[in-house]
C-alpha cells in the first residue's frame, strides 16, 4: 500500500511540475521570442522528425489496408476501404504516431541539450545575464513543437493514407475506388481534429522535454537519465491525452 | 555595495555557510580564500541570486536581494557578472556570440557596435584569432578567459570571479591578474575574487577573506592576514602553493 501510495504521489508531484512549467511559459510567453530561435527550433524539428514520420505513416497506412483489405472484400465493402484507412488515420494513427516519433526525437533532444546546459552551469549563466532561461529556451520550443506537429501531422496524414492507397491497388481496388470512398467517408472534421490533438501533443513533448532537462541531476549520468525518463513520459502522456481528446473530439 | 548579514546556507540539512557577516564597499576588490569545498563558490552564487540563503540577509546595492522574484533580479543582475569556475560557456554558441550575449540580450547596440566591443574584449584576454571558435574546440585555459571577457562585455558595477585563473599557465595568470586590477581602477568594479593563488590575493585585492569549513575565520588586508596568529589561515597561506 504504502509503495502504491508513494508511487501516486511522486507522479502527482511531477505532474504537477510539468502543469508548473508550463505555466510560467505561457507568463514568459507575454514577451514575444525572438523569431530567429522560434524558426531555428521549427527547422531543427521538421528536418529531424518529417524522414521517420514519412516512414513510419507509409507503412502504417499499408499495414492498415493489408489487415482490413481481405475482410472488407470477403463482405463486399471494398468501397469503403479508402474511407477507413483513412479516417483511421486522420483521427488516431496519424497524430498519436507522429506524436510518438518526435517524443523520441525532438523531446529526447531537447531534454539532453537543456540538462546538458544545467549541469554545466550554462543555465546558471543564462541568469546572471539577466537571461530568463524559460523565456529564452522553453518558450521557443514550445511554440516551434506547437507548429511543427499539426504540419508533421498534415504530410503523415497524406503519406498514411498514400501507403493504403498502394496495397489496395494490390487488392484490384481501383484508385478510383479508393479516392471516391475518402471522398464519401471523410469529413473534414476528421482531419482537423487529428490536428488540434497535434497541438496538445506538441505541448506535451515540449513541456515534459524541457522540464526534465531543467530539473536534471548533476553529471552526465543525469542527462541520459532525464533523456529516457522524458520520452517514457511524454509517450505516456500522448497516450493518455489522446484517448481523453479522442471522447471530446469524435464523442 | 555588497552587503552580507548573518548569512546561512545549507543543502538538506548539510550547512555549507555559517553565519557569515561580510560587507563590500564600491570600488573595492575582495579575494576569498580557503580549502576545497569550504563553500566558496556557494558563497558567490548567494550574492548573485543563484542560491537562496537558508536565513540572513543580502544586500546588493541597497536592495535585499534573497527575497526577491527572478524579475527582479534580472535587474540588479544587468549591472552585475560572473566568471564561473568551470567557465560554463554557451556550447551551441561561437566565442563572439558569448562574449556578446548579454549585449544582444539587452542592449540596442548594431551587430557592429556589438562586434567592436567583441574585439576589445577579447584582445583583453588575447584570443583574437579564436573569434569564430565554438567553446568545444577551446582548451580550459582558453574557456576561462572567454568566460572573462563575457563577464566584462557588459560593463558591470560588479564582478564575481571564481578561480579566474586556476588552470593557467603562470604568465597568462599575471595577466588576468593584472586585468582585474585594470577593470577595477578604469572601470572602478568592485569585485569579489575566489582565488586559491595567495601571490595573485595579495597582488588585487585590497581586502582578504578566508573561509574554514564555512565560516570565516580571517578578514583583512594583506598585512593581517600574513601575520595572522591563527594556525588553519598560516597553514593555508603557506601550504596552499605546494597543495595546489
Ligand atoms: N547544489 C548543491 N547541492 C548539494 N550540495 C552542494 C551543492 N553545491 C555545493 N554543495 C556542497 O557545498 C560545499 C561547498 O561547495 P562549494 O562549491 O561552495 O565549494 P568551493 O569552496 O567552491 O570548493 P572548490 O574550491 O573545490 O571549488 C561542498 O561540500 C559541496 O558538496
Ligand atoms: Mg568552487
Amino acid at each position: 500500500m504504502a509503495i502504491i501510495g508513494s508511487f501516486i504521489l511522486k507522479r502527482l508531484a511531477i505532474w504537477g511540475g510539468f502543469i508548473l512549467l508550463l505555466l510560467d511559459t505561457l507568463k514568459q510567453c507575454r514577451q514575444m521570442p525572438r523569431l530567429r530561435h522560434v524558426l531555428r527550433q521549427m527547422a531543427h524539428l521538421g528536418v529531424d522528425t518529417l524522414p521517420i514520420v514519412a516512414l513510419t505513416m507509409l507503412f502504417t497506412g499499408m499495414v492498415l489496408t493489408l489487415q482490413t483489405a481481405a475482410e472488407f472484400i470477403r463482405f463486399g465493402a471494398q468501397s469503403t476501404i479508402g474511407g477507413v484507412v483513412t479516417i483511421a488515420v486522420g483521427r488516431e494513427l496519424g497524430p498519436v504516431l507522429t506524436g510518438v516519433v518526435a517524443a523520441g526525437r525532438v523531446g529526447a533532444a531537447i531534454t539532453a541539450e537543456i540538462s546538458t546546459m544545467k549541469v554545466t552551469e550554462q543555465i546558471d549563466a543564462l541568469k546572471v545575464m539577466a537571461t530568463n532561461p524559460i523565456g529564452y529556451l522553453v518558450v521557443p520550443r514550445l511554440l516551434a513543437c506547437m507548429i511543427m506537429l499539426p504540419l508533421l501531422v498534415v504530410f503523415g496524414d497524406i503519406i498514411g493514407s498514400f501507403g493504403g492507397w498502394i496495397i489496395a491497388n494490390y487488392y484490384d481496388i481501383s484508385s478510383f475506388m479508393y479516392m471516391r470512398s475518402i471522398d464519401v467517408f471523410v469529413i473534414s472534421h476528421d482531419f482537423t481534429g487529428g490536428l488540434i490533438k497535434a497541438v496538445f501533443f506538441g505541448i506535451i513533448i515540449a513541456i515534459i522535454g524541457c522540464y526534465y532537462g531543467l530539473y536534471a541531476e548533476n553529471g552526465a549520468e543525469g542527462v541520459g537519465k532525464a533523456t529516457t525518463k522524458s520520452v517514457v513520459n511524454a509517450i505516456i502522456a500522448i497516450f493518455f491525452f489522446n484517448c481523453f481528446l479522442s471522447m471530446i473530439l469524435y464523442r | 555595495m555588497i552587503d552580507l548579514i548573518n548569512v546561512n546556507k545549507s543543502y538538506n540539512e548539510f550547512a555549507v555557510l555559517k553565519n557569515i557577516n561580510l560587507s563590500v564597499k564600491k570600488g573595492e576588490t575582495l579575494a576569498i580564500i580557503g580549502a576545497s569545498g569550504s563553500g566558496k563558490s556557494t558563497l558567490l552564487k548567494l550574492m548573485i541570486g543563484l542560491q537562496r540563503p537558508t536565513s540572513g540577509e543580502i544586500w546588493i546595492k541597497q536592495q535585499e536581494i534573497s527575497k526577491l522574484d527572478e524579475m527582479q533580479l534580472d535587474k540588479i543582475r544587468l549591472t552585475m557578472g560572473m566568471v564561473f569556475q568551470y567557465s560554463a560557456l554557451f556550447d551551441s554558441m561561437t566565442v563572439a556570440e558569448n562574449i556578446g550575449f548579454g549585449l544582444t540580450e539587452h542592449s540596442d547596440l548594431s551587430t557592429a557596435e556589438i562586434d567592436k566591443i567583441v574585439d576589445e574584449k577579447l584582445a583583453l584576454v588575447g584570443l583574437e584569432k579564436f573569434k569564430e571558435y565554438m567553446p568545444n574546440e577551446l582548451s580550459g585555459g582558453m574557456k576561462k578567459r572567454v568566460s572573462l571577457a563575457r563577464a566584462i562585455a557588459f560593463e558591470p558595477e560588479i564582478i564575481l570571479y571564481d578561480e579566474p585563473s586556476s588552470g593557467l599557465d603562470p604568465i597568462m595568470a599575471g595577466k588576468i591578474d593584472k586585468l582585474i586590477k585594470y577593470t577595477q581602477q578604469q572601470m572602478g568594479v568592485t569585485s569579489v575574487v575566489v582565488t586559491h593563488d595567495m601571490d595573485s590575493a595579495y597582488y588585487i585585492a585590497d581586502r582578504i577573506a578566508m573561509i574554514y569549513n564555512g565560516e570565516i575565520i580571517a578578514l583583512g588586508n594583506a598585512q593581517i592576514i600574513k601575520n595572522s596568529d591563527d594556525e588553519r589561515v598560516q597553514e593555508f597561506i603557506s601550504g596552499g602553493r605546494i597543495i595546489r
